[in-house]
């Protein structure tokens, strides 16, 4: 495989693509709803109006909007931009036509609104902020690229990235972007990536005295926070673009094996990566001597079982060599001893995701983007009591305001906005009238929440708070893998007292125990499940004391 | 070998560099709680007593994981530590059945030392009353999950010293146990050597030797001593 290959396969699907694109979302959420019958009757239709040599029915990633699913977006090419485009030509193109709430049945009517007829299918309002405020760089290829397709995605400017980084820049001028770029972890942290990058660059690997120079990428796909569903989205619309970011962090750090760790209750997710990973191995994209390179690199993937830690890195590596999945404590951090004890870079999907724009596109070009300390976009899984739930991708700094109120349409039926809860079991709820915060790490952290892996669930005035801690803290104590006593313990003993509490049988000292036993959960946990599961239970306790004292006297 | 000096409670000590801060501070005759520490044995960090502060780091860290550095400032026994280590020790209490008037271990129990020393005279939180159970299968051990603290001290020895690796985790959080083999009684279990060292490492009454009535079942730690020292010093002092 060759630059001038690429592109030729590239220029080849390009070609063929037809003058109308029926694109039908085969996402979980779409798919849930029946979409995949939506896409064999619209193809129906088009073989029964002998339009398969103008039309292409095609299966795509996630288109957002995921409410209303399934969706279906009909665009005339050669006529206008892409419907949700790249930054700045994201503005809407007047022939592309968004189709809500799709039924079988309604597959010829739509082939009648392409043939200039008049259509009863609900259309959606590709004007409104939902769409407009949106700045696709994760998900830019989400809803347009056939995620079963390899060719798909190198028509988009696929893999052009790692044959720039592989053929023309050295390992530490990939790492050096990365660090000019200013993008951070996406899992939620918000660690620089580039420095993560550049340690694990120069870590020298003493594992069991092997003097050879191993080192593992790990992609962490086990996103688990409830309400969360952005890293599902990404690797179910575009799962070349994580291969295309691992392998570019495989050459940058020197490592030449990658994981993708994934949870069992992803199949759809799990299935395309696995054509992915297969595709990419015959074009000789993934396997030995990558665009005949020197540099190797395969990636398998391992199926975790669903443990809510397992998401820690510690305890996800243990899960890869085949051991229960428990923390360990760190130092030694995975950067010095990691998989096996060899230095280990272990990043979020959306991290993985935003590498290969950023090499295409320049440092500079993500540097500009979101606010002086958290550079780039970020994808929120917008969930609860608001009238647009799905996926949507802002630029840093955007407000949450901006996002509850106007993409999320506020709470149906004139309800009001009371608080939303960010960073899953880990975060905090913010409350409305701190909605003018823009969405950054350092804003939320000072909120008492955090960025978390993007879980965003608005809640109205109905909701107790008292409960929203509970359910919280319930999932902890669900999830706690029981190692270590303060996490194992503490986090039952939270629980009843905040059942205690919302049942109305608690005292003062109750709740004065709650708040110590908070801290010392928070202070002495072995990992970060434990030293965060009382964070929701801080955060309401400071901005909605008066429901708990409320429940009490 | 490489000798670093640090400071732990304001009295200066030396270390050799990859001493841990509780050994440093246990050859300095500094005392600092642990239960799930074995002496012998990997350390895996789990009930959180030996955390300590460490000056310029505001999160506590494990002493018995826990590498020395040069110049390190450490804390053993602050009071935000002693309040830690005394809920702990309560959950603990709150967690299992110990009842020490009825234990085989009482009198020679580590949670029971704990308790003492930590001052815990009553327990503030709601006790679980889990559910569980008691296996006397095997022809010469017992065990007794309601007073296990899960320590893993009888999976370390068990794997590590003796080698058969018989017993394992199951379960997660509250629900966590131990198992021996593929979570089957232990008497049939293919894999026990029926050495005993289990018992001998159990720091509660949990894993006792059949027929102990209250108060007598006593630990050798001795033993363990003598099998750690024989294997990685080639050393069979008795």
């Amino acid at each position: 495989m060759d630059l001038p290959e690429l592109i030729e396969i590239a220029q080849k699907e390009r070609a063929s693509e037809k003058l109308v694109q029926i694109r039908c979302c085969v996402a979980a959420g779409c798919l849930s709803a029946n979409s995949q019958v939506v896409k064999q009757r619209l193809e129906e239709a088009v073989t029964a109006d002998n339009l398969t040599e103008k039309v292409e029915v095609r299966g795509v990633g996630c288109m957002r909007l995921c409410c209303q699913g399934p969706l279906v977006q009909v665009e005339k090419l050669g006529t206008g931009d892409w419907a949700m485009g790249t930054g700045e030509d994201s503005k809407q193109s007047p022939h592309s036509k968004l189709y809500e709430k799709v039924t079988p049945d309604d597959a010829p009517s739509i082939i009648t609104a392409i043939n200039g007829g008049e259509t009863t299918v609900q259309q959606g309002d590709l004007t409104h902020p939902f769409f407009t405020s949106q700045m696709p760089i994760v998900l830019e290829n989400s809803g347009k690229v056939d995620p079963e397709r390899i060719q798909s995605y190198i028509a988009a400017n696929g893999y052009q990235a790692l044959y720039h980084v592989l053929r023309e820049m050295t390992p530490s001028e990939v790492v050096d972007a990365i660090s000019r770029s200013g993008l951070r972890g996406r899992g939620g942290a918000g660690y620089p990536t580039g420095l993560k990058w550049a340690t694990v660059a120069k870590a020298k690997s003493d594992a069991y005295n092997d003097r050879s120079d191993r080192k593992f990428v790990i992609c962490n796909a086990d996103e688990g926070d409830p309400g969360a569903f952005m890293d599902r989205s990404v690797l179910e619309s575009d799962p070349h673009r994580v291969l295309e970011g691992m392998a570019i962090a495989g050459y940058s750090i020197g490592a030449n094996q990658g994981y993708i760790y994934i949870r069992a209750e992803y199949p759809i997710a799990i299935n395309r990566l696995q054509i992915a990973i297969r595709q990419a191995q015959r074009l000789g994209i993934l396997g030995t001597q990558i665009f005949d390179s020197h540099f190797d690199f395969k990636i398998d993937i391992r199926i975790g079982a669903g443990a809510y830690v397992c998401g820690e890195e510690t305890a996800l590596m243990a899960s890869i060599e085949g051991k229960r999945g428990t923390p360990h404590p760190r130092p030694p951090y995975p950067a010095e001893s990691g998989l096996w004890g060899y230095p280990t870079l272990i990043n979020n999907v959306e991290t993985y995701a935003n590498v290969a724009p950023i090499i295409r596109k320049g440092a500079e070009w993500f540097a500009n983007i979101g606010t002086q300390k958290s550079k780039g976009t970020k994808v929120f899984a917008l969930a609860g009591k608001i009238r647009n739930t799905g996926l949507i991708e802002v630029p840093m700094g955007t407000s949450l305001r901006q996002i509850v109120e106007a993409m999320g349409g506020g709470v149906p039926d004139g309800g009001v906005v009371k608080a939303v809860q960010t960073g899953g079991p880990s975060g905090g709820c913010i409350p409305a009238a701190a909605f003018d915060s823009p969405v950054d790490y350092e804003s939320l952290t000072q909120l008492g929440s955090m960025m978390g892996s993007g879980g965003m669930i608005v809640m109205d005035e109905t909701t107790n708070m008292v409960d929203v801690a509970r359910f919280f803290m319930e999932f902890c104590m669900d999830e706690s893998c029981g190692k270590c006593i303060p996490c194992r313990v503490g986090t039952v003993q939270l629980y009843k007292l905040l059942t205690k509490i919302s049942e109305g049988k608690a005292s003062f000292a109750d709740l004065e125990l709650l708040e110590e036993l908070c801290d010392m959960v928070k202070h002495t946990s072995l990992c970060g499940l434990g030293q965060s599961a009382p964070n929701p239970v801080f955060s309401t306790l400071h901005y909605f004391r008066d429901e708990y004292l409320a429940l009490i006297s | 070998m490489v000798v670093k000096t640090l400071t732990i409670n304001e009295q200066l000590i030396s270390a050799r560099e990859e001493e841990t801060i509780l050994q440093a501070a246990q050859d300095a005759g500094i005392h600092i709680p642990t239960l799930c520490h074995l002496e012998g044995v990997g350390d895996v960090g789990a009930c959180r007593l030996c955390l300590v502060e460490i000056a310029g780091s505001n999160k506590l860290q494990p002493a018995c994981v826990t590498k020395v550095t040069e110049g390190m400032e450490v804390e053993t026994n602050s009071d935000r530590l002693q309040k830690y280590r005394r809920t702990i020790i309560e959950m603990l209490f709150a967690e299992g059945n110990h009842i020490c008037s009825v234990c085989v271990a009482n009198d020679n129990c580590e949670l029971q030392d704990l308790a003492i020393e930590m001052g815990m005279d009553h327990v503030r939180l709601d006790y679980h009353f889990p559910d569980r159970k008691v296996d006397i299968s095997h022809h010469r051990f017992g065990v007794d999950h309601n007073r296990c603290v899960l320590c893993t001290r009888c999976v370390r020895v068990c794997g590590e010293i003796e080698g058969a690796h018989t017993w394992d985790m199951a379960g997660r959080g509250t629900n966590s146990h131990v198992i021996t083999d593929l979570n089957q009684p232990w008497g049939t279990s293919d894999t026990c050597t029926s050495c005993g060292k289990c018992i001998n490492a159990c720091p509660t009454g949990a894993l006792f030797d059949k027929g102990s009535s209250v108060g007598e079942m006593k630990h050798n730690r001795a033993k363990l001593d003598f099998l750690v020292t024989a294997r990685e010093k080639q050393q069979w002092l008795v």
